[in-house]
């Protein structure tokens, strides 16, 4: 086990092989890819939409500069639509975690309480 | 009754409800589980306040608004930045760390690390992180007492900082977690109070109109229509416009690095209140941003923002006190006096629920990281933890107050943004590797922290920030060592954290920890085996 790992430390010697077993479980491997397939492409859409935002105030004078209504020009409404869309992303991406994700998390959950040898979690 | 006297009732009034708040959480603080993660029993809506309270600094409530109000439009990129960054918390770290970690930002890098390098790169970074965040909470007070009290110099200076150097020692030994999370609440709530009163105020004298406001704003500046427009103040040369990206790159960054933030996901009881607790906090905070755009370019509009100015003369740290004042009735009515000391006491609250959290985040790390775990081998009693907590907290404080003498003419959210990058550049590249990937040891987290960490603390001590003539606010004016041309490092410290992570790793022989990683993966992800909340 980890015992002979240099430098060992309580917490490593504490380790449980029903982790082993929970984590090639189909459940667990469907709820890491439930997970990632959300939220690895999601930030790296959000990401890329603020760096465009970034990049346009620097780089897109006229474009950002011209007026919508008023006095309210496209640098205000694409600052604004910034929020909008962080509102947007959490509310999404809370509905889709409440839905595809957390039954499968408290059934893992269930199963290490049932199978663990108390060794974990204190 | 003259504004200086009402302005200090109401700081008296302030001080007091926190210290009671803290003397009522310190009763019921049991365990060490209350006192680092105040027995992990907050709702998520709890939570979500306090994490709100903790990120609605000085910095924005006092600095971005002061930067619209100077710099117009491009003041507004710091509130976008600080808002979307809370996306990458919710997306990557705010589960996974509710989950792995126990009461410091360095345990869950301990989980499959060895545990002293480890703990003692991640409290130095914790310690680094706070002792900025903290300067700029302190040029804040500051500025806010020799605005109210009317008293400048040294003296005022030195009984502000003593003050709040005291009620920091005090939250941070007496209330512990539940003591500086009931203070974040309940400031919270009167800081999204305030602003709501001024905002709607400053609204009112506009017809409700957005861009009547704006209008004015930009004829009041004296700079027409360019003050609603990118590039004000980034936009004149190619390495201004540069450090305006590498500014946005540490904004967005940064917030899943703050270890204040990162601990406050210890205080619920699952990963599902963690999530829960990030959502308000958006949403609270988001909507506290949208209101502070109106407080900028409410300032621009209704005040005297011109060289010479107070407004000016404070870099826009006084514009929100100043704006209530204004929309009060002005300088010498009741109107005015009664709101400017009611923002200002806000403002005060919020400094001290903010310093509050910045100190118990690196005395804890000192106490229960260097000193418990790398000093003491896990022998040291309580007891020894919470002396030494204590004595961190003194020091850690007194390094930020002496810092912060010579950078009062330093914009507050300016200040904070460079804690950002210090964050996004130390702390995020060993979290997004801990939780992601399968080989990344010891070596790459240690390499990551303090090569993230020197690479940025090093810059901006070679940028125009500290030293030299050229910017008129350089903490040494009088000497010039600078030869780093940007105000904020993060365009290259954050990708020099990722990068000595990804070498440190690559580089060490050390055997991996396989079955550790693959432990982590299954409690980050559903909870199995994660610390419990605390029931008595």
């Amino acid at each position: 086990m980890t015992t002979d790992v240099p430098h060992a430390h309580d917490q490593a010697a504490r380790h449980d092989p029903v982790y082993d077993e929970l984590h090639e479980s189909a459940d667990f491997v469907e709820l890491r890819r439930r997970f990632r397939n959300f939220a690895f492409p999601a930030t790296a859409a959000f990401l890329a939409w603020y760096l465009l935002y970034v990049v346009m105030s620097n780089w897109a004078d006229d474009f950002m500069s011209q007026q919508v209504v008023g006095h309210i020009n496209v640098a205000l409404v694409f600052g604004l639509l910034q929020f909008v869309s962080t509102f947007v992303l959490a509310f999404v991406y809370s509905k889709y975690m409440n839905r595809n994700v957390d039954q499968l998390a408290r059934d893992v959950e269930l199963r290490f309480n049932n199978e663990s040898n108390g060794g974990a979690g204190r | 009754m003259s504004s200086e006297t009402l302005a200090t009732i109401l700081f008296i009034v302030v001080v007091g409800i926190t210290i009671a708040i803290t003397f009522w959480a310190s009763r019921q603080n049991k365990t060490t589980a209350d006192y680092y993660a105040a027995g992990r029993n907050f709702s998520g809506f709890q939570n979500g306040l306090a994490i709100s309270g903790d990120y609605m600094s000085a910095a924005s409530f006092l600095g971005i608004s002061g930067l619209i109000a100077l710099a117009g439009y491009d003041g507004f990129l710091y509130s976008i930045g600080f808002l979307v960054a809370w996306l990458v918390a919710l997306l990557l770290v705010a589960e996974l760390l509710r989950n792995s970690g126990r009461y410091t930002m360095a345990d869950q890098l301990a989980f499959r690390m060895r545990q002293r390098p480890v703990r003692t790169a991640a409290a130095t970074s914790t310690v680094v992180v706070s002792i900025f965040y903290l300067l700029a909470q302190m040029v804040g007070a500051g500025a806010l007492v020799t605005l109210l009290l009317g008293v400048e110099g040294e003296f005022a200076k030195g009984v502000t900082i003593v003050l709040v150097g005291a009620l920091m020692v005090f939250y941070v030994t007496v209330g512990g977690m539940k003591g500086t999370t009931w203070v974040q609440i309940v400031k919270a709530v009167l800081l999204i109070s305030g602003t709501i009163l001024i905002t709607v105020l400053v609204l009112a004298k506009f017809d409700f109109n957005l861009s009547h406001l704006l209008g004015a704003a930009a004829d009041n500046s004296g700079k027409g229509e360019a003050f609603l427009q990118p590039g004000l103040k980034y936009g004149a040369t190619t390495t201004s416009q540069i450090d305006f990206l590498s500014l946005g790159l540490a904004l967005v960054l940064g917030t899943a690095g703050l270890p204040h933030i990162l601990i406050r996901f210890y205080t619920v009881p699952t990963a599902k209140d963690a999530r829960t607790s990030v959502n308000w906090a958006i949403g609270i905070i988001g909507g506290f941003y949208l209101m502070s755009l109106v407080l900028g370019f409410g300032a621009a509009a209704l005040l005297d923002t011109g060289p010479g100015s107070q407004v000016a003369a404070t870099t826009g740290n006084l514009a929100s006190p100043l704006l209530a004042q204004e929309v009060g009735g002005g300088d010498g009515t009741a109107g005015g006096a009664i709101l400017l000391a009611f923002i200002s006491a806000v403002a005060f609250a919020t400094i001290l629920a903010v310093v509050a959290g910045l100190t118990l985040t690196s005395a804890s790390s000192v106490a229960h990281d260097l000193y418990a775990t790398v000093w003491k081998r896990g022998e040291a009693t309580e007891k020894d933890e919470v002396r030494v907590a204590r004595i961190a907290a003194f020091v850690i404080g007194g390094i930020a107050i002496l810092l912060a003498i010579p950078a009062q003419k330093l914009n507050i959210a300016f200040l904070v943004a460079l804690a950002f990058a210090v964050a996004a550049s130390a702390n995020l590249p060993s979290l997004i590797y801990n939780l992601f990937w399968r080989q990344f040891n010891t070596r790459g987290a240690v390499w990551a922290i303090y090569g993230g960490l020197i690479v940025c603390v090093g810059l901006v001590f070679f940028s125009p920030v500290v030293s030299g003539p050229e910017t008129g606010t350089a903490l040494f004016a009088d000497h010039d060592w600078s030869w780093f041309p940007l105000s904020n490092p993060g365009i290259i410290s954050i990708p020099a954290g990722f990068l000595f992570g990804w070498l440190g790793t690559v580089t060490s022989k050390e055997p991996e920890a396989e079955d550790r990683f693959t432990e982590l993966e299954v409690r980050a992800l559903t909870g199995a085996g994660s610390e419990r909340a605390v029931h008595h």
